[in-house]
């Protein structure tokens, strides 16, 4: 018995690659198929989907120059309110900036202006550098005085060194690809802001 | 039982030979351990490889007793530390040796790498044990990492922000894998508690086996010395090299004299300086985490600022990544662009002995600027010592192909 078998006489061993080779390759394709739950499984959860909701903000309170933070699906939004002096500036420094006309940047259609806002008193804008995820500084003051030389006022990120106007504009030669994001978001009333939520037809937008 | 094998009970307990004779408890601790031919001019510098799997089994057990006590979840994550801090009997020990144990893992580490640039300990035949060493390093890099964000301070939060956000700067990819990586839109309990899974078992299995394999392949092609010569090409009658001596108790016993100074050391940090000066355990981490808020200055702990530095000094958010990850990578590559037939630094030419000093100098430095607030002046700093870090590996391939060597003696010295 065990003679014949090391013999090999009576075996086919072609059959026995392709039987080897095939299980092996639908085995593969098996263990391929397999790793889609456990990658899946790493995906925003519904419940994380569903934190998305809109969020309102009372800014009745804001004054000239203030900034608000409030939380949109767990990022910082600040709502700005800019002073006229700010908004001249914005309008005429526009050179030393890298997207200047909000081009690669991403905001709703309804924000792609010079001001990048609905409202041009209003800054509305995600609260994220757009290189690595911190949370830029306010410093709305012209030549702050923990800030470079010409400082225009704007954001300053401590974590790389980028820094934005009050539009969120990037400026040229900081780490920072784009400007800051934009999210949508419209006025339900003078003193509500609604984050999260484009304009409804016909709204106040 | 007159008819024992007489092989597998040399003279030794029977006990011991009914067990060879069902497991190879003799050969497998010979092989390793009691006839494991060392080079007998081992100095200060192989000290560190022991010293490594000294902090790793420390950073296992007291790992696996903080696990008893910590709380991986958004509300908790923080108090668990302070509670085990405060309240836990011996918590604040236990998570001290673990917080400090993994700086002194990664001193330990790159000292271990740097024994390997002195004496060319990744050259033909070792490519392996530093290829293996490599990702033991990259897989350490991963661990720390992760372990990091589980206190769940500011530090915590925003640094792995900022690490996962790099994988952001991938083209096409980048944005949706930054979002599998987080498992939500910003960093959440949901990444908190998959960090966690990682950290406590699935990266510490990669290492342990890692080191498996490591030691398995070192064992395989025998020691280097600061010599750099192989002393199996000399062997007496019996085989043994003339130059080697047993591992056990030679260098167990040296090995456990050089714990004794590291555990004086350590000793002396845990007690007295546990968050090593803010380098250890950072300021901004006994903050609990604020998604809202970023701190003003936020730096990697210590171990991570060469690469951060690199990372922080390219004006361009892919490239910057590129570049960081390119500046680990290149490790991989050593054995094949280091192409000096001579290994040790006593014998090889001056160009090495610069480019390696340039190299440890560029590290030091991009280490110091990776901890520093981002100034103009500092910023083209780490531009001139990225260059520099990045010649090593560019220029060495031509400077060592013709590199004007000493001749290298026949014995170790």
């Amino acid at each position: 018995m065990s003679t014949e078998d090391q013999m090999s006489t009576g075996v086919n061993l072609t059959r026995r690659k392709v039987l080897t080779g095939a299980t092996g390759v639908v085995g593969a394709i098996g263990a391929g198929f397999m790793m889609v739950p456990f990658i899946g499984s790493w995906l925003p959860s519904e419940r994380a989907k569903a934190a998305g909701a809109p969020v309102n903000a009372d800014i009745s309170q804001l004054q000239p120059g203030q900034m608000l933070t409030i939380s949109w699906r767990g990022k910082p939004v600040w709502v700005v309110r800019r002073t006229p002096e700010m908004l001249k500036i914005l309008a005429e420094n526009v050179t030393e900036l890298r997207d200047p006309n909000s081009e690669e940047s991403i905001q709703p259609e309804y924000s792609k202006n010079t001001f990048r806002s609905v409202n041009k008193e209003f800054l509305v804008v995600v609260g994220i550098c757009t290189h690595l995820g911190c949370a830029p500084l306010y410093r709305p003051a012209v030549g702050s005085p923990d800030m470079q030389e010409g400082w225009q006022g704007g954001f300053f990120c401590p974590c790389h060194g980028s820094r934005f106007d009050l539009a969120g504009r990037v400026a040229k030669s900081v780490p920072a690809p784009i400007n800051l994001e934009i999210p949508p978001y419209h006025f339900l009333s003078n003193n509500i802001v609604r984050v999260g939520e484009d304009p409804v037809e016909g709204g106040v937008a | 039982m007159s008819n024992q094998t007489n092989e597998s009970s040399s003279g030794k307990s029977s006990l011991l030979g009914w067990f060879d004779e069902r497991y190879p408890v003799s050969s497998t601790w010979n092989k390793h351990v009691g006839e494991y031919y060392a080079p007998k001019n081992f100095n200060f510098w192989y000290f560190f490889g022991s010293l490594a799997l000294i902090v790793l089994v420390n950073q296992i057990v007291t790992g696996i007793w903080l696990t008893m006590s910590y709380q991986p979840s958004n509300a908790e994550a923080f108090n668990s530390v302070e509670y085990i801090m405060r309240d836990v009997e011996w918590g604040w020990l236990l998570r001290y040796l673990h917080s400090t144990g993994a700086s002194a893992f990664f001193i330990v580490v790159y000292l271990h790498m740097m024994r390997a640039l002195l004496y060319g300990s990744y050259k033909k035949p070792r490519e392996l044990v530093w290829v293996i060493g490599m990702l033991l390093f990259l897989v350490l890099m991963g661990e720390a990492f992760m372990g990091y964000l589980l206190p769940w301070g500011q530090m915590s939060f925003w640094g792995a922000q900022v690490i996962i956000s790099l994988f952001g700067a991938i083209p096409v990819i980048g944005p949706d894998l930054a979002l599998w990586i987080r498992g939500d839109f910003v960093i959440s309990e949901v990444t908190l508690n998959r960090f966690f899974a990682l950290h406590v078992i699935a990266l510490p299995l990669v290492l342990v086996i890692l080191v498996f394999m490591h030691l398995v392949a070192l064992h395989h092609v025998g020691s280097n010395n600061p010599d750099g010569i192989e002393i199996k090409k000399l062997k007496d009658n019996k085989g043994i090299p003339l130059d080697g001596i047993r591992f056990h108790p030679y260098y167990s016993v040296k090995d456990a004299m050089g714990a004794v100074f590291f555990f004086i050391l350590f000793a002396l940090v845990l007690f007295y300086a546990p968050e090593g000066g803010g380098y250890f355990i950072e300021a901004p981490n006994f903050e609990p985490a604020n998604p809202l808020k970023t701190p003003d200055h936020i730096v990697p702990v210590w171990y991570f600022t060469p690469f951060y530095a690199i990372l922080r000094a390219i004006p361009d958010k892919f490239l910057g990544v590129v570049a960081m990850g390119a500046a680990v990578v290149i490790l991989f590559a050593l054995p094949w662009l280091d192409r000096c037939k001579v290994k040790s630094i006593r014998y090889r030419g001056n160009s090495y002995k610069v480019l390696l000093t340039i190299l440890v100098i560029s590290f030091f430095v991009l280490g110091f600027l990776g901890t520093q607030p981002s100034t103009p002046l500092y910023t083209k700093l780490a531009q001139i010592f990225t260059a520099l870090y990045f010649m090593f590996f560019l220029v060495l391939p031509f400077t060592s192909a013709n590199e004007k060597t000493k001749p290298v003696p026949e014995r170790v010295t």
